[in-house]
């Protein structure tokens, strides 16, 4: 393996990494300030995919089609923590689980029912599109570079939010007490829509980008859910900066476990053999990963340590 | 009315009853991420009955969810409870595998309007299985075979970790006679293909040879056209169908693709399909819609001939394939399987749709690689 | 009697009934439905002991499940290729009997469940969920991608293992063994409720603190309770493959943990009979909507959220009248 390649598929794991922080980012906001496990995140991503994809075919602007993804995804995350999620953050985690997957069901079957079984199309714009050379020779597609910055941007703009901001020093003050915060005056149901909106617009965002170079379709939020459960329990929930560490680190493994590991058995056994192994090795080894964090240390990189 | 008109009455209602109804269960995907599949097979199906104005045919239709053992309780329903005589439809050889070899083990006959696995041509063949579409491996096989014919000497190979994905790269390599420039098996359902892509570019490939069925394929021929590689690229049917091509849009155009049918394939019956279905869906018709057509079609036949009642006289009218294939010729090898040329298409855009054009012939009266694995001959 | 007590003595003998008439009215489809429910609902008993009686929320029941279900079909599939079964030195015939099967599937689910419990023990609350589905994710990847036995494909058995003295072929017999064993899970599960272990796994899920101070380790508890809960889950896996004369990868789907928890949580967590409750309710509800719209599923989904907002505690507690104390 050539260095440059080293450097490519290096490249390659940061940006799946950037993009998992999208997703993850509003998983693991909503965890801490609201204390609920949302298994409908995913859903949240792919309807923002089919809106972009829909904006897109009526504009033909790909700049369109992200604000109606995130502006989209936002509202229907709004509308569904007024109706169904608020009713919730006094139960257990059970019920959270059950009506979060009744959600699930409900906006999978719901989308085909409005856009049909077949995949839609949504495509990188003619400005993002082709590879542009980097130092020391990589040919990399100028769309994932987009994407990488797309993820700074969001990860600066959120750490931004939360610590400079009104709104971020409530969402702060909702985490760590939430009668204290009441007392004080803040509409406190409001600021719980807002937050499960802004999580919402992220995962949209994150389907609307991602879509573009993936196949737009049913069923296209649940492997990213779970993966978005991986990297915030390795970065301890409710962190921000643990959920973009712990996106890159999947991200990172995901990339290079494909790659590496078959070439490492292949050192030890036929080749065949190390193909396939190495393939059924990878694919198991973020969950791995996860657990062996979890062992280490039981409540994830950055998350609250138990009293 | 006297008492023989009476009893001629008598003995035609009896008539009518006797030569009653032909019942056949179709399991096939209908929700979910694969449910485009499903739907076209359904609707290929049903549009061959309906042409046929025959009102002795029942066609009940079930959702399987992609799920085998969810397959498997609509089989056990059909078969338990509805008595079907004939099941049909399955999209996925996981499926078929949960639910075939018990389903003919029972007696029923199965037409498969997809799913085709080895092991169902080999030694686990039946009387009561015939595989209306083509062996599993004949897609890559003849993949293979443009392969020498195209001149390609060091191709990379790739297909997803999962046991129709290994099938694929060794049928792919029974025909090619050249070098492999590398080999990866990518995980099932995997959606972003950087890694590979940039393993591709690494190497010293003159093709690409890929199996990514349905959304993989999407995702990776979308990424593949950005990537800036330029190698050209080979493959099944599968991910070149009518359903997914307009989703995956210009990424595709001008990749060649190996299918024993193809849109504009030109015989009578062909001509009439598509516009039929292009009528009564308004859109194109894909490879799982005309697989479903030639099985109804093929069903229909059989039924002319024999009742479903005499085992042994239905099967011999299925094997005999006495009606108009959409691909053209089309008859069975000792293993019920297709024996049919298949083609290379090439993706091009007509009047802003996307769809294939055939370019050549990859392999001619191609049956497959089981037969002396199948003890049924 | 209280209306649970009603509860607890009609549940079974009404699952039992259904399949009796149905198959005296010669409609073997529903006996095989009502042994699917069985089956579910034995599955979900086995998770009931972890999540109700020790507050574990396992979101990774289906490894156990597709344990059980690997072990029955691997065993079968060595009878039925007459090809033993090497495990170094050892050559382990295959069997087709229903008991072997059942034990070695109970064997495998425990054996399993220890490390995964040691390991998962170590985190709580929201942790826990996730690293089960950790694990269950594991065994998923695993099963599609390891060759040997089938990959995604998975086992195709054709013939239903044997049980002495009985044709398990015959849908109604079938359904007596599984009712059986349901039965005595049931059974089971009541008499660890009111045992010294299910009564100190009560207190430790309630306050640890006082468990430790009367001199026992909670996680000790714990993890028996995630064993015996992972055996019985193992064992209901063993009876879905010879259901379905199959096994596939798809019995470690995550979709799956989370169904089994559905049945848990829709009849009623920690209630004796919220788990039969619930997977019959949920096998009839997949039956019924099945037939009357190609969306079935959002009318499902509908219909559990209604469950969750409306009747909290599940359908034990809507027909008891009151929610569990």
């Amino acid at each position: 393996m050539s260095a440059a390649l080293i450097a490519e598929q290096i490249l390659n794991g940061l940006q799946s990494g950037m993009m998992l922080f999208l997703m993850a980012a509003g998983l693991t906001l909503v965890f801490g300030v609201m204390g609920l496990i949302n298994l409908a995140h995913g859903s949240l991503y792919m309807v923002g995919a089919f809106l972009a994809a829909s904006a897109a075919a009526a504009t033909g602007s790909f700049l369109v089609a992200l604000a109606a993804a995130m502006a989209g995804a936002a509202l229907a995350g709004a509308v569904v923590e007024r109706v169904v999620i608020r009713r919730l953050y006094d139960r257990d985690h059970l019920d959270q689980v059950l009506a979060t997957f009744a959600l699930i069901l409900i906006f999978s079957e719901g989308t085909r029912w409005v856009f049909g079984s077949f995949p839609l199309y949504l495509d990188v714009p003619d400005w993002l599109s082709g590879p542009v050379e980097l130092p020391g020779g990589i040919l990399y597609p100028r769309y994932r570079l987009a994407l990488i910055g797309a993820g700074l941007a969001a990860a600066a703009g959120l750490g931004l939010l939360v610590t400079r901001t009104r709104l971020g020093m409530r969402i702060r003050a909702g985490k760590d007490d939430r009668e204290m915060i009441a007392a004080l005056g803040v509409d406190i149901g409001r600021l719980y829509t807002l937050v499960f909106a802004l999580g919402a617009g992220l995962a949209g965002l994150a389907g609307a980008l991602v879509g573009t170079i993936r196949s737009v379709q049913v069923g296209m939020g649940e492997p990213v859910l779970i993966l978005a459960f991986v990297t915030i329990v390795i970065g301890g929930i409710g962190s921000i900066r643990g959920a973009l560490v712990g996106a890159l680190l999947v991200g990172l493994t995901d990339t290079l476990g494909g790659i590496l590991l078959p070439r490492a058995l292949a050192l030890v056994t036929d080749p065949a053999t190390a193909r396939t192994t190495g393939a059924a090795l990878a694919s198991m080894a973020i969950y791995a990963l996860m657990a062996g964090i979890l062992v280490w240390r039981p409540t994830g990189l950055y998350g609250a340590r138990p009293a | 009315m006297t008492k023989t008109t009476i009893a001629a009455l008598a003995l035609a209602a009896l008539a009518g009853t006797a030569t009653a109804q032909t019942k056949v269960g179709m399991i096939t995907t209908l929700s979910g991420g694969g449910a485009s599949l499903g739907v076209d097979t359904r609707d290929g199906f049903m549009l061959a009955i309906e042409q046929s104005g025959r009102d002795d045919v029942d066609v009940v239709i079930e959702d399987d969810e992609r799920a085998p053992d969810r397959a498997v309780q609509i089989a056990d329903r059909m078969i338990q409870s509805e008595r079907v005589d004939v099941l049909t439809g399955i999209v996925w050889s996981n499926l078929a595998m949960a639910v075939v070899p018990s389903a003919t083990a029972q007696g029923k006959v199965y037409l498969s309007t997809n799913a085709a696995p080895a092991q169902l041509a080999g030694r686990m063949c039946h009387p009561n299985y015939f595989a209306v579409s083509y062996q599993n491996d004949n897609l890559h096989e003849a993949a293979g075979a443009w392969a020498n014919q195209a001149g390609y000497s060091d191709t990379f190979v790739m297909a997803p970790n999962y046991p129709a994905g290994r099938d694929g790269l060794t049928g792919f390599k029974r025909f090619y006679e050249g070098e492999l420039a590398g080999e990866i098996y990518t995980d099932l359902g995997q959606t972003d293909y950087a890694a590979e892509i940039a393993e591709i570019r690494a190497s010293d490939a003159d093709s690409v040879f890929f199996f990514l069925p349905g959304g993989m394929g999407i995702s990776f021929l979308k990424q593949y056209s950005d990537a800036g590689v330029d190698l050209p690229l080979v493959g099944p049917a599968f991910s070149f169908d009518q359903g997914i091509l307009q989703a995956t849009g210009e990424a595709a155009l001008g990749v060649r693709n190996t299918s024993q049918w193809s849109p504009d394939l030109d015989n009578p019956a062909n001509r009439d399909f598509v516009a039929a279905f292009e009528e009564a869906h308004g859109r194109l018709p894909s490879l799982y819609a005309a697989q479903g057509y030639d099985t109804a079609n093929l069903l229909l036949s059989a039924l002319d001939r024999a009742e479903v009642s005499d085992a042994e006289a239905f099967r011999a009218a299925l094997a005999e394939a006495d009606f108009d294939s959409v691909r053209g010729d089309f008859s069975f090898a000792s293993n019920q399987h297709p024996i049919q040329d298949i083609y290379v298409r090439e993706v091009v855009e007509e009047d802003g749709v996307f769809t294939n054009r055939i370019v050549g012939t990859a392999l001619e009266d191609r049956a497959n690689a089981y037969l002396d694995a199948c003890d049924m001959q | 009697m209280t209306a649970e007590r009603w509860l607890n003595a009609l549940v079974l003998p009404a699952l039992g009934l259904v399949a009796l008439a149905a198959h005296l009215g010669d409609a073997p489809f529903t006996v095989t439905l009502a042994t699917r429910a069985a089956i579910f609902a034995l599955a979900a008993v086995g998770l009931n002991v972890a999540l109700g009686m020790g507050g574990l929320v396992s979101l990774g029941h289906a490894a156990f499940f597709g344990l059980g279900g690997y072990a029955m079909g691997i065993l079968a599939w060595h009878a039925q290729t007459y090809q033993p079964l090497q495990i170094g030195p050892l050559a382990i015939a295959g069997t087709t009997s229903m008991p072997v099967v059942w034990l070695v599937a109970i064997a495998a689910s425990a054996l399993a469940a220890v490390p995964i419990g040691l390991l998962a023990l170590r985190t709580a609350g929201v942790y826990f969920i996730m690293i089960t589905l950790a694990f269950g994710q594991m065994f998923y990847f695993f099963a599609i991608s390891w060759p040997a036995y089938g990959g995604e494909d998975g086992l195709s058995i054709y013939v239903r293992n044997g049980f002495p003295g009985l044709n398990t072929l015959v849908p109604i017999q079938f359904f007596g063994l599984v009712f059986g064993l349901l039965c005595g899970a049931c059974a089971l599960a009541a008499f660890l409720r009111r045992s010294p272990f299910g009564l100190a796994l009560n207190a430790a899920r309630q306050s640890p603190e006082r468990v430790r101070a009367a001199g026992i380790e909670p996680d000790r508890l714990r993890l028996a309770a995630f064993v015996v809960s992972a055996a019985i889950t193992g064992l209901a896996g063993a009876l879905f493959a010879d259901l379905n004369r199959f096994v596939s990868p798809a019995m470690f789907s995550w979709q799956l943990s989370g169904e089994i928890m559905v049945f848990v949580i829709l009849g009623g967590v920690g209630r004796l009979m919220g788990p039969v409750l619930g997977a019959a309710l949920f096998v009839a509800m997949e039956h019924v909507l099945g037939g009357i719209s190609p969306y079935w599923h959002v009318f499902l989904g509908l219909v559990l959220l209604a469950v969750v907002l409306f009747a909290r505690g599940g359908i034990a507690a809507l027909l008891t009248g009151r929610a569990h104390g």
